[in-house]
């Protein structure tokens, strides 16, 4: 397999990368790790795992994160977001491939790759009858760090945890056991923190204050790596967003390019007369009827200079087709990953990236 | 070597110890002064004294041994599965710690309270008889390497153990009784010739005639032997664990 690695925007289908409009590509060979691994903060190269049982969450993944960017990973459950996770920071042992974290090979130079890393799991996973300051000290110390009182001090205060610092954790809301997760996370101060779906559940109020605090830690120069059901977040938030679906990663990108490449655009009539069938002059436009015949929706690539509204436009004047009002719209980050991670949309999103 | 990755999990095993400081050491201790209640007042004032020593001294070791044995095993295989049932163990797993450093701070927390409860015993034992300590720093040795190389056998079985019942299945099963047939109320010289030849192969029986010797000077077998056997088990147990590290058995997917 030959990659192609791209330093600025790329796009990844399947096992192939497409340059997103730079010709600065470095063409590799079988072990193209070494030439980015200086540029990204995690290098991932072929990466697979395939459990006792014979399940194989993941496939030859490659993926490069860059320092100091918020990456997101999405995909449906069981795509293999936790597992990939789990394997750089050292829970799962990988199958084959290769890891590094700031340069360091997670297996062979594990201790200074995992000192890197912060990890805030899926589930709230802590001694419940511990207190928070005992709890996050405890993290901080696991992770080589000398005691630093004026650092978790303040930490507790960004978490709005201060206040509970002598509380057993088992005493504390939901979301404030969460803050906690974080706040161990955190409390060696790692370069990497991985966010394995740290909104799930929690109220609003936490999940803004969460999102503050990713932004204050992306400031510090933190890279962010998460993964979230809550799209529209990854949409928001992230730099870069990357979808993986059985265990291989279909693609890679800039949000905002996603959006740009592989995003649709609609228009909705809606008819003063309801139709029963699309007339056959209408043959030639990507159409379709909606709400019993009273709407007429044309779908239409956002990025094309000729959209083809105006003919369309016209042809119905022409067919004596009236409508009464009209209205546009652009898909989401979550319409494209509905498409992607669907078996139909492969074609479609290959299609449009190419 | 991550000094402060090993002093965290230490401190943080041994608060676990004075949180539960009621179960941890008082039970022990009171069932112990029970033995010695019915084995050493009730039933040894009526035996014989074993060699030259009076039967309630004589027991000391012994019950010092069966205790620190199990709380040994008991607190490791506790302190290590507690983390895999709850999900906490994910802190060790990613943390950059060997399985060296794991062990120092699991294995090291586990011995220093059985050592604790060992000099518990021992210092209420001196209420109910007369006991003297021929050598003491054999018998500080021997509470390291028996303290030590318990909590690693702890240690292996907590990884080992899938559920609650599996956790307490070895320590009941198979280590009380060779306790209990390893000399700790009697010398294994009492038995007839075959049952005192299988007891050979019983490993608690050299730990408790060392321990005895250090007190009293005589033991079922000689020193030498008894340390040499629990000096292999230590090796055996620390092999085991380096293995389970190395493969993840248990521990990782």
């Amino acid at each position: 397999m030959r990659l192609l690695y791209c330093p600025a925007a790329r796009l990844v289908i399947g096992k192939h990368e497409y340059s997103g409009g730079n010709n600065s590509c470095l063409e590799s060979g079988p072990s193209p790790l070494h030439l980015v691994a200086m540029s990204s903060v995690i290098s991932i190269a072929n990466l697979s795992k395939t459990y006792k049982g014979g399940f194989k969450a993941l496939d030859g993944v490659d993926l490069e994160i860059e320092r100091g960017e918020i990456f997101a990973l999405l995909g449906p459950n069981g795509a293999g977001k936790t597992t990939l996770i789990s394997i750089v920071c050292g829970i799962v042992t990988p199958t084959s491939g290769q890891v590094l974290a700031d340069g360091h090979d997670i297996q062979r130079e594990y201790k200074k790759a995992r000192s890197k890393i912060g990890l805030v799991p899926q589930e709230i996973s802590t001694d419940m009858f511990e207190k928070v300051i005992v709890t996050v000290n405890f993290s901080r110390g696991l992770f080589g760090k000398a005691p630093d009182s004026a650092y978790i001090e303040q930490l507790l205060k960004d978490l709005s945890l201060w206040d509970k610092r002598d509380s057993a954790i088992r005493e504390l809301s939901g979301g404030m056991k969460r803050r906690v997760m974080i706040a161990k996370a955190l409390s060696h101060e790692p370069e990497i923190l991985f966010l394995d779906e740290p909104t799930a559940g929690v109220d609003v109020e936490l999940r803004r204050d969460m999102w503050r605090l990713v932004s204050s830690l992306r400031e510090r120069g933190v890279t962010i790596i998460l993964t979230t059901h809550y799209i529209e977040e990854a949409e928001e938030m992230a730099d870069r967003v990357g979808v993986i679906r059985g265990g291989e990663i279909i693609l890679v990108d800039k949000t905002e390019a996603i959006m740009r490449k592989l995003g649709k655009r609609r228009l909705s009539l809606t008819l003063q007369e309801p139709l029963e069938s699309l007339p056959a002059g209408l043959g030639e436009w990507s159409l379709e009827l909606a709400d019993e015949g009273h709407q007429l929706l044309y779908s239409f690539d956002a990025n094309e200079e000729r959209t083809g509204i105006p003919t369309l436009l016209r042809k119905m004047t022409d067919l004596g087709i009236g409508f009464s009002d009209l209205d546009t719209a652009k898909s989401s980050l979550e319409d494209i990953f509905v498409d992607l991670v669907s078996d139909n949309g492969d074609g479609k999103s290959a299609e449009a990236a190419e | 070597m991550n000094v402060h990755g090993v002093w965290a999990l230490y401190r943080y095993e041994m608060s676990r110890t004075f949180r539960t400081l009621w179960q941890s050491i008082v039970t022990p201790v009171i069932t112990t002064v029970l033995y010695f209640v019915v084995f050493g007042g009730a039933i040894g004032s009526r035996m014989e004294n074993i060699g030259s020593v009076d039967y309630g001294a004589f027991i000391v070791p012994g019950l010092i041994m069966l205790s620190l044995l199990t709380q040994s095993i008991s607190n490791a295989s506790f302190g290590i599965y507690f983390p895999k049932f709850s999900g906490t163990v994910y802190e060790m797993l990613s943390a950059p710690m060997s399985p060296i450093e794991l062990v120092m701070g699991y294995v090291g927390a586990a011995a220093t309270k059985s050592i604790m409860l060992g000099l518990i015993i021992l210092a209420t034992a001196t209420l109910f008889v007369d006991v003297r300590i021929d050598h003491p720093f054999v018998m500080i040795l021997f509470l390291l390497l028996t303290a030590l190389t318990f909590s690693m056998f702890g240690f292996i079985i907590g990884i080992w153990a899938e559920g609650f019942e599996q956790l307490s299945f070895i320590p009941m099963l198979v280590v009380t009784p060779l306790t209990f047939l390893g000399g700790a109320f009697y010398s294994i010289n009492m038995l007839p010739d075959f049952w005192r030849n299988v007891s050979l192969f019983n490993p608690v029986v050299y730990l408790v005639s060392g321990f005895r010797w250090s007190f009293y000077g005589e033991g079922d077998v000689a020193i030498g032997v008894s340390l040499g056997i629990t000096a292999a088990f230590l090796v055996t147990c620390l092999s085991v664990i380096i293995w389970i590290f190395r493969t993840g058995y248990r521990l990782k997917d």
